[in-house]
């Protein structure tokens, strides 16, 4: 195998088109190294991505955030301006291994690593994360929704490779949250993920909802029909305990040492409306913070 | 294939080693550079043992190849002590009967270093968070814990 560290997108796609299904893009590696390790992935290149300008670094701008696909988790929890907008997605990211692995991990990793499972992915298609993809064909914009197919399996094309992902600036009374249940209390791989965003009105009636699970399906899933239980209305428990029924009916999980089938399906209902609750409370002190400085 | 050639900072000497492509900075570390304080434990990032500083950060050298080392700063266990002055952390975890093998050791030593330059008066509860990516099969961690509570105590007193 043959290790090649380009400094430009240039430069690496020339690679990757050239190598073809021989070649392998890698950020952190954390993932990536293990299944070389194990002969689950055999590459004869593995392309570094992370001497690439466009994929390091964190953009806070007027019009929202630009996290490149190569960030570790550790910068990413050090960025306060993206914690404080988006903490669901900053808490998820944080998620990810342990302070070592935080060193490492990225999103772009953990997305196209495609676990279903993975604790970064619900938490940005809950808070609409849009990446932006550069391949021999040129580039384009793809909610993080549409990128993994399934276990292992994404909809990016031959040496197309994740640059960064978009987050626009929360609007008022805009909120989010992540939640994982693992067997134990840290270093564990997702029983049931779920991330939720909102925006309310100052009145306390829900304009948007996101909801999306991970660990409870083959791919990270939307969840509209839970989402909509909360929509247009003021989130009382009622609404909430509709929204964690059509959270479980939607998982369609496996059974295994971590969790039964049964056990997921439940937890997926009460993870979504924790999460639900958490992201409410947030847009709640969004607003409470607005009018006192106003 | 000739071999790559890599220029770095080990442990405050500028180092260049050669190595294959394949290798991990952990390889290189103990098989080329006979640096074998950094352990290995399990080679896939689960144990913490070869936990290393990479410009400062934590990381694990099994999930890093020797090639990314280029131009970077990296910081071992056999960085720490100043001559036969142990660093703190080392010398608690002595007083405290903070190990028993000793496999793991190196790479607590080096985690827990990096939590207490960000954070030098973390709680038992902040300690054992930031440690639970290495493993210690062997103490039950509580002497850990309790070893790294100290030293940060002292090391907080030696600045004040």
């Amino acid at each position: 195998m043959e290790y090649a560290s380009p400094r430009s997108l240039d430069e690496a796609i020339g690679l990757l088109s050239q190598a073809g299904v021989d070649a392998r893009p890698m950020a952190g590696g954390t993932d990536l190294l293990v299944q070389l390790r194990t002969g689950a992935r055999r590459p004869e290149l593995l392309v570094d991505l992370k001497q690439i300008p466009g994929l390091c670094g964190i953009d806070c701008g007027s019009q929202g955030f630009r996290i490149g696909a190569a960030v570790s988790g550790a910068e990413i929890g050090e960025c306060l301006p993206l914690r404080e907008a988006w903490p669901g997605v900053v808490e998820a990211a944080e998620l990810i291994g342990s302070t070592q692995i935080q060193g490492r991990a990225s999103l772009g990793g953990n997305l196209c690593n495609a676990s279903p499972a993975a604790d970064s992915v619900p938490a940005l298609i809950a808070a609409g994360a849009v990446c932006t993809l550069i391949g021999p064909a040129g580039r384009r914009e793809v909610p993080v929704d549409d990128i993994v197919r399934g276990p292992g399996e994404t909809a990016l094309g031959e040496a197309e490779i994740i640059v960064d992902f978009r987050l626009p600036r929360p609007q008022d009374g805009t909120g989010d949250a992540y939640q994982r249940m693992i067997p134990r209390t840290e270093m564990d791989i997702a029983i049931v993920g779920a991330g939720v965003s909102v925006r309310v009105a100052e009145s306390g009636e829900c304009l948007a909802c996101r909801v999306a699970l991970g660990a409870v399906a083959a791919r990270p899933i939307r969840v509209d029909e839970a989402a909509a239980a909360l929509m247009g209305r003021r989130p009382d428990s009622e609404a909430l305990e509709e929204l964690a029924a059509r959270a479980s009916a939607a998982a369609d999980p496996i059974d295994d040492k971590r969790g039964t089938r049964a056990y997921r399906t439940r937890v997926a209902g009460v993870l979504a409306r924790r999460a639900a609750e958490e992201a409410l409370r947030r847009a709640g002190d969004r607003w409470a913070a607005r009018s006192q400085s106003s | 294939m000739s071999k790559r050639h890599v220029t770095t900072t080990i442990d405050g000497e500028g180092r260049e080693f050669l190595c294959e492509d394949w290798q991990t900075l952990l390889d290189v570390l103990r098989d080329v550079l006979m640096k074998t304080g950094t352990k290995e434990g399990c080679g896939t990032g689960d144990c913490g043992a070869c936990s290393v500083l990479l410009d400062g950060r934590l990381v694990c050298s099994c999930l890093m190849l020797a090639a990314e080392a280029e131009g970077r700063v990296i910081e071992t266990v056999e960085g720490m002590a100043e001559g036969d002055r142990l660093h703190p952390l080392q010398q608690h975890f002595l007083q405290e009967a903070a190990l028993q093998c000793g496999i793991c050791t190196p790479g607590f030593l080096v985690a827990a270093r990096a939590l207490l330059a960000q954070n030098p008066d973390p709680s038992e509860r902040e300690v054992r968070f930031w440690l639970a990516g290495n493993l210690c099969r062997c103490t039950g961690y509580d002497k850990i814990v309790r070893a790294v509570l100290a030293a940060a105590a002292e090391m907080r007193g030696a600045e004040a």
